[in-house]
């Protein structure tokens, strides 16, 4: 049972990780990413990782993949990505290099996977009732300091996030930009 | 057959692997930013992936801790590349990567 789910799974997040690549249309390449993202959280879950799936799903397969639709909205979409390649060579060296890196990282995972060390911060917990205890005491604990951190993280995130979506001084002047976008990312800048 | 049916974490490591391998070949490949940059977020998956893997094989909590930290730098990620995005777009009205060519020699 649990191989079946993981085989149907894993073709659905190929055919997503190809249609990420490959489709011409950016929404399409986002909704293609959504795919993967809802198979990986079921991963998660055939994994015993029952508060990362959930996490996957809420903050990956919901806000990160919205606010791709909502840019590609923003931005309108641009369908005609030119297909010459200015470098002659890149897309066979890509093809190359890419089966090279497959080759090394499948060798690397199947000589190398079991270290036998012993767990240095605590076992997953029992499978029956979940591992959000587990986790969350070792998150607060081991990783206390980590995790403040990601909190400055953050925050400098939003404001250069903030800071680099709004419009410079002299630029808001000039009236070229459209009134829509104008309007959808800094409503206070009307002038 | 049933030696297929018996789910090792081998099966997980290589699946991550395929995906990792797609996601930095269509980065190498693709042109639009916005493309490129889901391409980094499969490869941030696929990572997420094996660690997930080897906390269920080695029986060790700290790969899903280090997945929730991937997760926090993943969103501090698409925010601010969103935002660089949308910056670039308001100049010169599209998000190709060829025509950002200003630091070339």
């Amino acid at each position: 049972m649990e191989a079946i789910v993981f085989f149907v799974c894993a073709a659905l997040a190929l055919v997503g990780a190809f249609g990420v690549v490959l489709a011409r249309n950016p929404v399409h390449n986002a909704l293609f990413l959504l795919l993967t993202l809802v198979t990986m959280a079921v991963f998660f879950l055939l994994q015993h990782a029952q508060l990362v799936a959930i996490i996957q799903v809420v903050v990956y397969a919901s806000a990160i993949v919205v606010l791709f639709v909502f840019v590609i909205t923003l931005l309108g979409v641009d369908e005609h990505e030119s297909l010459d390649e200015p470098l002659p060579l890149q897309r066979p060296a890509a093809i190359v290099l890419g089966a090279v890196l497959l080759v090394q990282v499948i060798v690397l995972a199947g000589r190398h996977w079991v270290t036998g060390a012993a767990s240095q911060r605590g076992a997953l917990g029992s499978a029956r009732s979940g591992n959000v205890q587990t986790l969350a005491r070792s998150l607060f604990t081991t990783f206390l300091w980590a995790f403040e951190l990601t909190a400055v993280l953050l925050v400098i995130a939003v404001v250069g996030g903030v800071v680099l979506a709004r419009r410079g001084r002299q630029e808001r002047r000039v009236p070229a930009v459209k009134p829509a976008d104008s309007t959808a990312t800094a409503p206070k800048e009307t002038v | 057959m049933l030696a297929i049916l018996s789910l090792t974490p081998s099966y997980y490591l290589v699946l991550g692997a395929l995906l990792f391998t797609i996601g930095s070949v269509g980065l190498l490949v693709r042109r639009n930013t916005l493309v490129m940059f889901m391409c980094i977020e499969l490869m941030l998956n696929a990572v997420n992936l094996t660690f997930v893997t080897y906390a269920n094989a080695l029986n060790d909590i700290g790969g899903q801790v280090i997945v929730f930290f991937t997760l926090v730098v993943a969103a501090a990620e698409v925010a601010v590349g969103l935002a660089i995005i949308i910056a670039i777009f308001r100049r010169r009205q599209n998000v190709t990567a060829d025509d950002i060519d200003l630091l070339k020699g």
